[in-house]
């Protein structure tokens, strides 16, 4: 038997895969058939009938989405017996649906408007009473208006298959069917504000783009959303010059059909009214506005006067990693053009030991589609759901797959699929959590001085081992390095241990990097190892954290907001406020900017940029400004074009950002391949009398923008409920559940209320990092005191 | 100087622990889901809901409330909303407290064309309340139409408390419902 069947559609012969739906079919050849309830990411429910079509021989229309082919099938979808049964399918789903189309949402994007004028009767023979359904509160994101809701389920299915977090649901029966949470509560997924484009109706719509813009006065632009490393493809709606939404723009290769919440509804903090609208320079205390020209010209003279005073250890540049390529490009040209040497985009790192043996750029070691290929998946730090959510939807699908995904945490997170393996345990205590795994290991590693002594120092535990094998038992094996190895005072060593790992059970080597563009600034040399395409330099400055502990005369800041974007926000404080000049590259001023800087400089973040992000998986996407930036901000990139002549620097006439992004793809292609003998890190000793802090950085506190985006500060992922940890740790502390406490880094004190979370593992308090409340403490990961307020 | 970090109020609904699900069901009602969930396969605790309903019910002296319709989540570990969707479409659940005996009058074919419509209007009179409401003093509840009980050849009929009651006429509805204690 072959494995296609030969059917005819509307009187064409088509080849189709057997065991093929006839809408898979008919769709991918652009024959037309209406439907609501089918939608190719979903399960089939054929509960809509919308898409009853005739088939030869059968006595009755069939659902075309339900109805697999057959050898000689032939279907008729505009005969009079399936044109029929579609217009009285249409007449009943129009019975209860308000005709409220003119103060409706999804008025020009309906698809059972669309539908209705294609197969709908004139005039309604129903003269009853329509049924009137309650609004849920869904949460900040989710507008309702049940009435029209026409039970399509897709949003169900949606929570179900593709969120994992079954809320919505289908109550009552008949006529008195609801679709709903029933037990009133926000939908809570960080993926949700996909069943508002899954919703065929207005019944689930965007809450913060409620009654904003009619979907044809809107232009549409496509960019790449900027706030993780998988760079979800998106359309930019624009009217009036702004941004009125973001929705996914389809890309199999990279989001599928989805974005995450924080892509979707990020853009309303570009409207904060923090946004910095003209160059700003402080003159004896006083800010004042004043044009570009004067800015760059007092910009350049304060760095100037640094370097002509301190030489190559003038200032300190630090940069986003949100910034473009060019961006972070054209940065490095201008601060190593200058004679200075420290630059560096890793903000939040805490061991930079090892990165001569780093690869040219961080990556995931695969595609992001092979991801669903993988039969065994050991995270390292990493809790993809609240930090890549799109990531996390390819692992889970590799996990009702099959695939055994495991976890090393310093926290029991939750994740919305299987877990085949589970070891948690404290930050300080990861390194040795690691080596048991490795010791586990049934096939030799090679392993480098420093690693050796760990691993042999390594506790054996059967967890582990089952971690070991079930990995080297894999055909295709991932191990992925969280965020929280990278900021891990003892990163390097916790990479070192993964390097030998993954080289003894085969597995791949992958590292899910924060910011948009952190491979592409890797790429364009904003690293103080290393210029652009991994080129050696006759003299490396000081890393993130070294140019911060050694504090320098003078800041460069590009994008970022240090006190919130930095691993240790109380150094980057007292560096900031300790420094004679500090010139910032910034789209919104805060207050505690306003202190420290001398000058601020008007940049455009994401939609109103041009410039290319570096993905997870090492793939370019350019992309193209969506919207003018308001008052006098400018493009990054044209600003740092401009000041580089301002400082009479040589190449610094470009014409295009396409004309950076060249200079900067040659420079990659011509890279060397890295060679450095392997190393591994050092052990930190960790203070015995102290809690070890778990600072992760919540889903809606990643980079500026997100901060400042209001709706998806309302949701749950963004709430701050103060310090956390388990019973037996609050019990041993004299803390109760509710109370308040001190909490004490080095020098710095707060006081939080406590509350109890057994999925923190004893001798580890969580903190949440990148959050205005702990702005004043110490290290996302370090020794910390929590006593009794 | 420690100050003090501002702090987002919190109103955040959180599943219920299995073992407050273990608390607020009896060792029996446990037993009896226990029962029926061995019946399935470990990854087909959903088809278990329908009886952990039922036993839920009985131990809450007729009818179910949210927290045990979580507490039957909890327990058998799925996401609420699959009971609620159970709970909420089969007719043998309650969910608020309704009268001791159960009545319903059947109306659908059969039964209305033999005047099912004039019986409930006569019960509806007699205890002075509407379909779907029970009597104050907790004694009869007057369940929403039922659709066909399969006892068309008896028509107009009623059932009260699973016994069936058929050829309806205003003193036979006096007789069954005076009956009832």
């Amino acid at each position: 038997m072959s494995d296609t069947a030969s059917i005819e559609i509307d009187g064409r012969t088509l080849e189709a895969p057997r065991g093929a739906m006839i809408i898979e079919v008919a769709d991918r050849h652009g024959i037309h058939i209406p439907r609501f309830c089918y939608h190719r990411k979903l399960s089939i429910a054929a509960n809509c009938r919308m898409c009853l079509v005739e088939v030869e021989k059968a006595p009755k229309p069939l659902p075309a989405c339900a109805t697999p082919v057959m050898d000689g099938m032939k279907v008729r979808t505009a005969s009079a017996l399936a044109a029929g049964a579609q217009k009285a399918v249409m007449e009943f789903l129009l019975i209860n649906h308000p005709l409220d189309c003119p103060i409706c949402d999804q008025g020009g994007e309906c698809e059972l408007q669309d539908v209705a004028m294609g197969y709908g009767r004139g005039v309604s023979r129903f003269s009853e009473r329509k049924r009137v359904v309650a609004d849920k509160n869904l949460g900040p994101l989710i507008a309702t208006d049940m009435t029209r809701c026409i039970h399509c389920t897709r949003c169900v299915r949606f929570g179900e298959e593709i969120a994992g977090m079954p809320e919505l649901g289908a109550t009552g029966r008949g006529e008195h069917m609801e679709i709903g949470t029933f037990v009133e509560q926000a939908v809570d997924s960080e993926m949700s504000g996909n069943v508002i484009d899954v919703c065929p109706v207005g019944a689930l719509t965007s809450k913060p783009f409620r009654f904003q813009a009619r979907a044809w006065e809107m232009g549409s632009r496509d960019t790449v959303a900027p706030h993780d490393a998988v760079g979800s493809n998106v359309h930019v709606h624009v009217m009036g010059g702004r941004v009125k939404r973001v929705v996914p723009r389809e890309n199999e290769a990279v989001n599928e059909v989805w974005i995450s919440d924080r892509d979707r509804f990020s853009y309303e903090g570009l409207y904060d009214e923090e946004r910095l609208l003209e160059p700003m320079i402080r003159r004896n205390g006083e800010w004042s506005a004043c044009g570009w020209e004067e800015a760059l010209a007092f910009a350049s003279r304060g760095l100037r006067s640094l370097v002509s005073r301190h030489g190559a250890d003038a200032f300190g540049t630090l940069v986003s990693p949100n910034a473009s390529v060019e961006e972070a490009y054209l940065l490095q040209k201008m601060v190593r053009g200058l004679g200075v040497s420290d630059i560096d985009h890793r903000l939040r790192d805490a061991d930079f030991s090892d990165q001569e043996q780093a690869p040219l750029c961080p990556s995931l070691g695969c595609s992001l589609a092979e991801v669903e290929t993988r039969d065994a998946v050991l995270l390292v730090g990493a809790w993809p759901r609240k930090e890549v959510p799109i990531l996390n939807h390819r692992l889970r699908k590799a996990s009702l797959a099959g695939a055994r995904v495991m976890v090393l945490n310093p926290a029991d997170y939750e994740f919305n699929f299987r877990v085949d393996g589970r070891i948690v345990v404290s930050p300080d205590a990861m390194v040795d959590a690691l080596a048991s795994v490795l010791s586990g290991s049934a096939a030799p590693a090679e392993l480098c001085p420093g690693v050796r002594e760990v691993v042999d120092g390594a506790s054996h535990s059967e967890d582990a081992a089952a971690i070991a094998s079930t990995l080297a038992d894999a055909d295709h094996a991932s191990l992925l390095l969280g965020p929280m190895v990278a900021r891990h005072p003892e990163g390097a060593l916790l990479r070192a241990l993964a390097r030998a790992l993954a080289s003894a059970t085969g597995a791949s080597l992958g590292q899910l990097t924060e910011g948009a563009n952190a491979a592409g600034a890797w790429l364009a040399g904003a690293l103080p190892h290393r210029g652009p395409g991994g080129r050696s330099l006759e003299r490396p400055g000081r890393d993130a954290r070294s140019m911060l502990r050694d504090a320098r005369p003078g800041y460069l800041l590009f994008g970022i907001e240090p006190e919130l974007d930095c691993g240790d926000p109380a150094l980057a404080l007292s560096a900031m406020r300790g420094a004679d000049f500090v010139a910032v590259f910034t789209a919104y001023r805060s207050e505690a900017m306003s202190r420290y800087a001398d000058v601020m400089l008007p940049i455009a973040p994401y939609a109103e940029n041009s410039g290319t992000f570096v993905n997870l998986e090492g793939r370019w996407q350019s992309f193209e400004a969506a919207v003018r930036p308001p008052g006098e901000a400018r493009p990054g990139w044209k600003v740092l074009r401009v000041m580089g002549n301002v400082l009479d620097l040589e190449g610094f006439d470009y014409l295009s950002a396409e004309e950076v992004r060249g200079e900067v793809e040659s420079l990659v292609e011509q890279a060397a391949p890295i060679r450095a003998a392997w190393r591994s890190g050092e052990r930190t000793p960790w203070p015995r009398e102290a809690l070890c802090r778990l600072g992760s950085v919540p889903l809606y506190a990643a980079d500026a923008i997100v901060r400042r985006a209001p709706a998806l500060q309302q949701t749950r992922d963004a709430a701050f409920a103060g310090v956390s940890l388990n019973s037996a740790a609050a019990a041993r502390l004299g803390l109760e559940d509710g109370a308040r406490a001190t909490v004490r880094q080095g020098d710095a004190c707060i006081r939080l209320p406590v509350f109890i979370d057994d999925r923190l593992p004893d001798g580890c308090a969580c903190l949440p990092a990148g959050v205005p409340q702990a702005a004043a403490l110490g290290p996302d990961i370090g020794p910390m005191h929590v006593t009794p307020a | 100087m420690p100050y003090d970090a501002p702090i987002a109020s919190l109103d955040i609904r959180m599943p219920m622990s299995r073992v407050e699900a273990e608390g607020l069901l009896t060792p029996h009602t446990r037993e009896e889901i226990d029962h029926w969930a061995a019946k399935y396969p470990a990854a087909r605790r959903r088809s278990a809901v329908v009886a952990a309903l039922r036993a839920a019910q009985h131990q809450n002296g007729g009818h179910l409330n949210e927290a045990l319709m979580d507490a039957v989540a909890a327990y058998l570990n799925l996401p609420p909303i699959y009971v609620y969707e159970a709970a909420s479409f089969y007719s043998m659940f309650e969910l608020r407290p309704v009268g001791r005996h159960s009545v319903s009058v059947c109306t659908n074919i059969s039964c209305m064309l033999c005047g099912a419509e004039s019986i409930v209007e006569y019960i509806e009179k007699k205890l002075g309340i509407v379909t779907g409401e029970s009597t104050a003093d907790g004694r009869i509840y007057l369940k929403q139409e039922e659709e066909c009980l399969a006892a068309c050849c008896g028509a107009p009929m009623m059932m009260v408390d699973h016994v069936y009651h058929e050829h309806l006429t205003p003193e036979r509805v006096d007789e069954i419902l005076d009956a009832l204690e």
